[in-house]
């Protein structure tokens, strides 16, 4: 965590504030090629503020359990069942080639839940549109010092310190 | 043996399945030294996991795809053939790459090349120094997991490095032969090194096996 949070979130903040100032250059000299050329930067960097400023919500120490009420409705409509869902999530996660997350998203075009995976620091709303809910990072970097390559055990583990408060709190948001 | 070291790939036969005859398959091929062999600059640790977890579940998975290749083919369900391209590039990616590697370090590396390779490096990058600080810039700029490479294109005669994602192979996807990778996915140094890749960089110039990057552009310059 102390890792995660003080040293790979925070190179992701200071690299996204490098790169806004450098587009802000680059905006007022109109300049496309620049703009065009730190598009990656802007991405991965602001992917990785974005995607990590959720997860940090999305985790508690008085986390796990189960949903309860509309969100619990929604699951069961869209998956089947909680188990259907929590088994979807994981096997999306565990199955991510590479760097990544896996994502329970809400399509307001569809008015239904999504589950999804996005490669490096893909923001999901940004690319895919669906509003992101629950995110599992499964960048090495997220579980190696503890569970080395056997990244099935580290997902069967965050589902003790899920926060379905902070998952049902975005899903009543985006609802509206 | 430079068959060995040029070739990506080993295969052992394995007894026939009933009439369909012998079937020949991926194998992961032994580490040329110990685990502990790279100390200090890659430890025991990261090496053993890399090599007998990482790297054997890339051989095992491509087999298992290739195998569902076959019947695929068999059956002619281009379909189904499609769906599985991501397993074989991934998984023979992983087996290919991490095959060169193990090749591509050895506890007498370090140094720098000579003869004709040092000549080639310093007509295509204008020093060693050069191609040095390009290789480590091209592999700590790897956004997510992947390899920075040497490669030689036979098109332009000349070297070339390259960034591959993943496990994407490097003469696969861009058609330059590998001769020296550098394995940049966290699991390669994260253990030792944490979040900072620049250091297992430095690191790994000290075990970089010059003798077999020269063997494998003597072979492909023919």
């Amino acid at each position: 965590m102390q890792l995660h949070h003080s040293k790979h979130h925070a190179a992701y903040v200071n690299n996204l504030n490098i790169a806004e100032e450098k587009y802000r250059e680059a905006l007022e000299k109109g300049d496309v090629t620049a703009q065009v050329a730190l598009q990656p930067a802007i991405k991965f960097n602001g992917g990785g503020h974005i995607n990590h400023s959720i997860f940090w919500t999305n985790l508690s120490p008085n986390g796990g359990g189960e949903p309860e009420g509309e969100l619990l409705e929604a699951i069961k409509r869209d998956f089947g069942s909680f188990k259907n869902f929590k088994e979807k999530l994981t096997t999306v996660s565990v199955g991510v080639q590479g760097s990544g997350w896996g994502w329970l998203g809400f399509s307001k075009e569809q008015g239904r839940l999504q589950i999804a995976a996005c490669s490096n620091q893909d923001p999901l709303q940004g690319t895919t549109g669906l509003i992101p809910l629950l995110g599992i990072d499964v960048w090495e970097h997220a579980y190696y010092l503890q569970y080395k390559n056997v990244r099935p055990d580290y997902l069967k583990a965050i589902w003790n310190v899920i926060s379905w408060e902070n998952v049902t709190a975005r899903y009543m948001a985006c609802k509206k | 043996m430079l068959c060995r070291a040029a070739c990506s790939t080993s295969r052992k036969l394995v007894p026939g399945l009933g009439a369909l005859g012998s079937r020949l398959k991926h194998s992961l091929p032994d580490l040329p030294y110990d685990y502990g062999a790279l100390e200090p600059h890659i430890n025991a640790q990261i090496m053993q996991l890399h090599h007998s977890k990482h790297h054997a579940a890339y051989v095992n998975n491509l087999n298992i795809a290739e195998e569902k290749y076959r019947e695929a083919l068999e059956k002619g369900d281009v379909t189904a053939q499609v769906a599985l391209q991501p397993a074989i590039k991934f998984n023979g990616g992983g087996h290919i790459n991490h095959s060169i590697f193990w090749t591509n370090l050895s506890p007498n590396g370090g140094g720098e090349p000579e003869g004709e390779l040092l000549e080639a490096i310093k007509r295509d990058f204008g020093s060693f120094k050069n191609f040095k600080e390009k290789l480590t810039t091209v592999s700590v700029g790897v956004q997510g997991s992947g390899w920075g490479w040497l490669g030689f294109s036979k098109e332009q005669g000349r070297l070339q490095i390259a960034a591959c994602s993943n496990q994407d192979p490097l003469q696969g996807t861009t058609g330059l032969i590998p001769l020296l990778g550098i394995d940049v996915w966290e699991h390669a140094y994260y253990l030792q090194y944490k979040n900072v890749r620049p250091d297992y960089l430095k690191a790994i110039w000290n075990v970089i096996s010059w003798e077999n990057v020269t063997a494998r552009y003597m072979a492909c310059k023919k």
